[in-house]
């Protein structure tokens, strides 16, 4: 363990001790173990995969609005076994969307939102030095980064990457070309990441709470990364031994998931490592046993996306509010019940594979009943905005739309996890539609709110707000005219993964014009990032000079120097009261700081 | 709404939209509902309206009486809508006398169907008999398989007589989508999923895999003749007089 930061903060200035340290450049930018340093190289490292994971659908855009027409400017530069003549193939699609998923979800938002802000924000919010482990943290960045790297370099791999999916159900992902077996190495360290990651946040959590900071006053953040850690931990172990068992199936034979008889083109197949090799396959495997536990994972983590974004946008809208939140403990209670029973819903992505009645009752229910705590948290937001003084800040903008598109994202689960209504629904762009509310109006913008909100932390300087609301803006308009139509085209009976857009299939004549519309808004949203990663960099040079507490906010975070110090506080925060006192009547100023000593 | 959707050409179609669209009224008033208070709130409460923020907040118990009433609608919609119209679609099968009784057998990038002929009865199939004129591995020396009329991508069946369909697949998942008779389900290799459905209006629909099946998943499409009952006999008749030179 790192002596330096693991000191309990009751011992006082815990920085004097190792303020005169030099460290030299490579553990101070690269292989540091400063969780605020870990916190922005998960975050810069998110964002980038964030926006290349985005460029793959623009790409996947055009070959929708424009089956077989060769993509422009930059199709000449895939190659011939991915787009011959700049004219996106088949195979070239399927791995566009495979890793178009997998990079969004287990790249991009998670790492953004549990390494980036839990990690740069959860110490500093508790009033802690740094992570309980800091090296286990900074370990759980280099995995995350490799597994990066390996996901990457799938792409110029012979095949090409993973094609089956960001679910890669067997048989198909184990017998189809392409990466798998990249995907599924790249899973492994993905995970093992996110395991060292949840085990230090619960820890740190729990030991290194500042004298003061009782479970009650903690930020709704802390509580959010608290149970979004308990999550990745119980959840993410069946995967990968579930990964591990593909691999097996994958590249030593084995049979887990690939059932006996399966005859591919006409052939039986005798290998699960090549058709054409001569061992016989064993079979006795069974697909459906993949996608319980895939989905025992990837229910939970749709959680594991969504509960951090909750905690960004409480925190904004308590700080832009000047307000206490509303109902904070039905907030927490809600939190922690969400959690739980994002373990028992998974089925629900199940239906269509020949489900009874007892088990598809189970999970509708299961399934209604955690919609509920949704909608408490989502009212309890809501109510929060009556009675308040609003700010219209860049980060309460993107909170506030947070609402009504996670409202929409929320909303259309509902005939989705009803399994008759599912039964048209399932599969198709409607899926799709409901899900990138969720994620992408949703948490992303909450993330991109938590950018703007704590950057001044960071970096000791405010963003551009001209550039942020034309960020804003712009992006809101084109990200509902991505995602809207969807539901149209779904109900329409439009189907996903399909290469040319559903353009084969008869009763999806009539919606296939949505395509080249959400082609342009995709682009259009491309563009509007443009202001964003502008004010990015120029921010950071340029941007406003600010002191410790730009935002006039109560949480302790604010106690510390912008950008605080190795060791973060100055001297040792003491929580004195609830996280969001604003307004308090009698009080001089309309916010009084957790940190703020009572006056005698 | 329902003109964005396919026509209803099933028994149970009307059923299940019915189902759908009453899910989307409770969306659409809850949506509305959240969108006004939210449009208001953040106009009324906006710093220049309203500089000093209350401590207290909002007062009352209206959102006691929204949570309730979610519970409410979400139980009305599971106990008297979904549960039982799955119950029908999974449980209350068809007698195979009275309905047409057909295998698809799903493949990387087709539908094979097996009809049992008039015997009623589906001759057996091995893997190994599986080749290019013989997707499904129909062992012909079966004595029941003698009947059996085989087909790619066409599937005819008779309308306003209860279909079942034994879904099964040779390779990959596939997924069985009729759109217009508001049927899916997955046809997962190593199980057989029996589904079922009334078709009720004479017409050529599509059948779309529904699953991503590999390179050719987008044109995966197999074509569903519902056809009159007399037309239907013509058809299989045809059919079953080509099997006579047995091959």
């Amino acid at each position: 363990m790192d002596k330096s930061a693991t000191h309990h903060p009751t011992v006082a200035h815990p920085h004097v001790e190792h303020a005169h340290e030099e460290l030299g450049f490579w553990r101070t930018y690269v292989f540091s173990v400063d969780h605020k340093w870990i916190g922005i190289q998960y975050a810069v490292t998110g964002l980038l995969f964030l926006l290349f994971g985005f460029t793959l659908m623009m790409l996947m855009r055009w070959q929708l609005a424009y089956p077989g027409r060769p993509i422009p400017l930059i199709g000449g530069l895939f190659g011939q076994d991915k787009a011959p003549g700049g004219i996106m193939l088949p195979e070239f699609y399927n791995q566009l969307g495979a890793m178009h998923g997998t990079i969004m979800v287990f790249m991009g938002v998670v790492p953004l939102a549990v390494g980036g802000f839990g990690n740069f924000v959860l110490p500093l919010q508790i009033g802690a030095p740094d992570m309980a482990f800091p090296k286990i943290n900074m370990m759980s960045y280099w995995a995350y980064f490799l597994g990066g790297v390996t996901m990457l370099a799938s792409f110029f791999m012979p095949g090409g990457a993973a094609q089956s999916g960001w679910t890669s159900y067997p048989p198909l992902s184990v017998i189809n070309q392409g990466q798998q077996t990249m995907w599924l190495i790249g899973m492994m360290f993905l995970i093992t990441s996110s395991l060292l990651g949840s085990l230090n946040f619960i820890t740190t959590t729990v030991q290194l709470r500042a004298k003061g900071l009782s479970w009650m006053r903690l930020p709704f953040f802390v509580w959010a990364q608290f149970v979004t850690s308990f999550l990745l931990l119980l959840a993410f172990p069946p995967l990968e031994a579930a990964g591990i068992l593909q691999l097996m199936d994958k590249v030593a034979g084995t049979s887990f998931f690939m059932p006996s008889g399966l005859v591919v083109s006409n052939r039986i197949v005798t290998s699960m490592t090549g058709i054409a090799q001569g061992s016989v396959a064993s079979g006795g495997g069974n697909p459906l046993l993949w996608q319980h536990l895939f989905w025992f994972l990837a229910h939970p983590e749709v959680y594991v996306l969504i509960l951090p974004a909750m905690g960004i946008v409480s925190e904004i809208i308590a700080n832009n509010t000047r307000k206490p939140l509303w109902g904070y403990r039905a907030l927490v209670y809600s939190l922690v019940f969400l959690g739980f029973m994002s373990f028992i819903v998974w089925a629900h992505h199940m239906f269509m594979t020949g489900m009874g009645t007892t088990m598809s009752a189970f999970f509708q229910t299961t399934t209604m009943i955690i919609s509920i705590p949704s909608v408490v948290i989502l009212t309890a937001l809501l109510m929060s905005l009556v009675g308040a003084s609003i700010r219209f800040t860049t980060p309460m903008l993107f909170a506030l739309a947070f609402l009504p598109m996670f409202g929409i994202g929320g909303l259309t689960g509902l005939p989705l996890g009803l399994a008759p209504s599912d039964i048209h629904l399932h599969d198709t762009y409607y899926v799709i539609g409901h899900f990138h509310y969720v994620v992408a109006p949703g948490t992303i913008f909450a993330l991109f709110g938590g950018v703007y909100y704590w950057f001044p932390k960071a970096t000791g300087r405010k963003m551009n707000d001209l550039l942020g609301q034309l960020h804003f803006w712009g992006s809101l308009v084109a990200i509902n005219l991505v995602f809207f139509p969807m539901f149209i085209e779904g109900l329409a009976g439009m189907n996903r993964r399909m290469y040319d857009g559903g353009a084969q299939f008869a009763h999806t004549k009539s919606v296939l014009y949505w395509n080249v519309v959400q082609g342009y808004a995709a682009w259009a949203l491309g563009l509007f990032q443009l202001f964003f990663i502008v004010n990015f960099f120029m921010s950071i040079k340029w941007g406003k000079a600010v002191d410790r507490n730009p935002w006039e906010a109560t949480t302790l975070e604010w106690a510390a120097p912008s950008p605080p110090p190795h060791g973060n506080f100055l001297t040792e925060p003491i929580a004195y009261r609830a996280p969001y006192e604003y307004s308090v009547p009698g009080a001089a100023k309309d916010f009084t700081p957790q940190f703020e000593p009572e006056r005698a | 709404m329902l003109s964005y959707m396919p026509i209803q050409a099933s028994a149970h179609a009307a059923e299940i939209d019915q189902m759908t669209i009453l899910v989307h009224w409770l969306m659409a008033v809850l949506f509305v509902g959240w969108g006004a208070f939210f449009i208001y709130v953040v106009f009324r409460y906006r710093s220049g309206a309203n500089p000093k923020a209350s401590y207290e907040g909002a007062k009352g118990k209206i959102s006691k009486g929204l949570e309730i009433g979610v519970v409410i609608a979400e139980m009305v919609l599971l106990v008297f809508y979904a549960i039982p119209a799955w119950a029908k679609r999974v449980k209350q099968f068809p007698p195979e006398n009275e309905a047409t009784v057909v295998r698809v057998i799903a493949e990387q990038f087709a539908w094979n169907i097996q009809y049992p002929g008039p015997d009623g009865k589906f001759g057996r199939t091995k893997p190994e008999l599986v080749s290019a004129d013989n997707p499904i591995g129909l062992d012909r020396s079966d004595p029941v398989a003698k009947d059996d009329v085989t087909e790619i991508n066409q599937l005819h069946l008779p309308v306003d007589r209860p279909v079942l369909v034994h879904l099964s697949s040779k390779d990959v998942i596939h997924s069985f989508g009729l759109y217009e008779m508001r049927v899916k389900q997955d046809a997962i290799p190593g199980m057989s999923i029996p589904v079922w459905f009334i078709p009720t209006r004479i017409g050529e629909y599509d059948i779309a895999c529904s699953q991503l099946c590999g390179l050719g998943h987008f044109r995966m499409r197999g074509f569903l003749s519902i056809q009159s009952d007399a037309d239907y006999r013509k058809w299989m008749d045809d059919e079953l007089k080509g099997l006579r030179p047995a091959r």
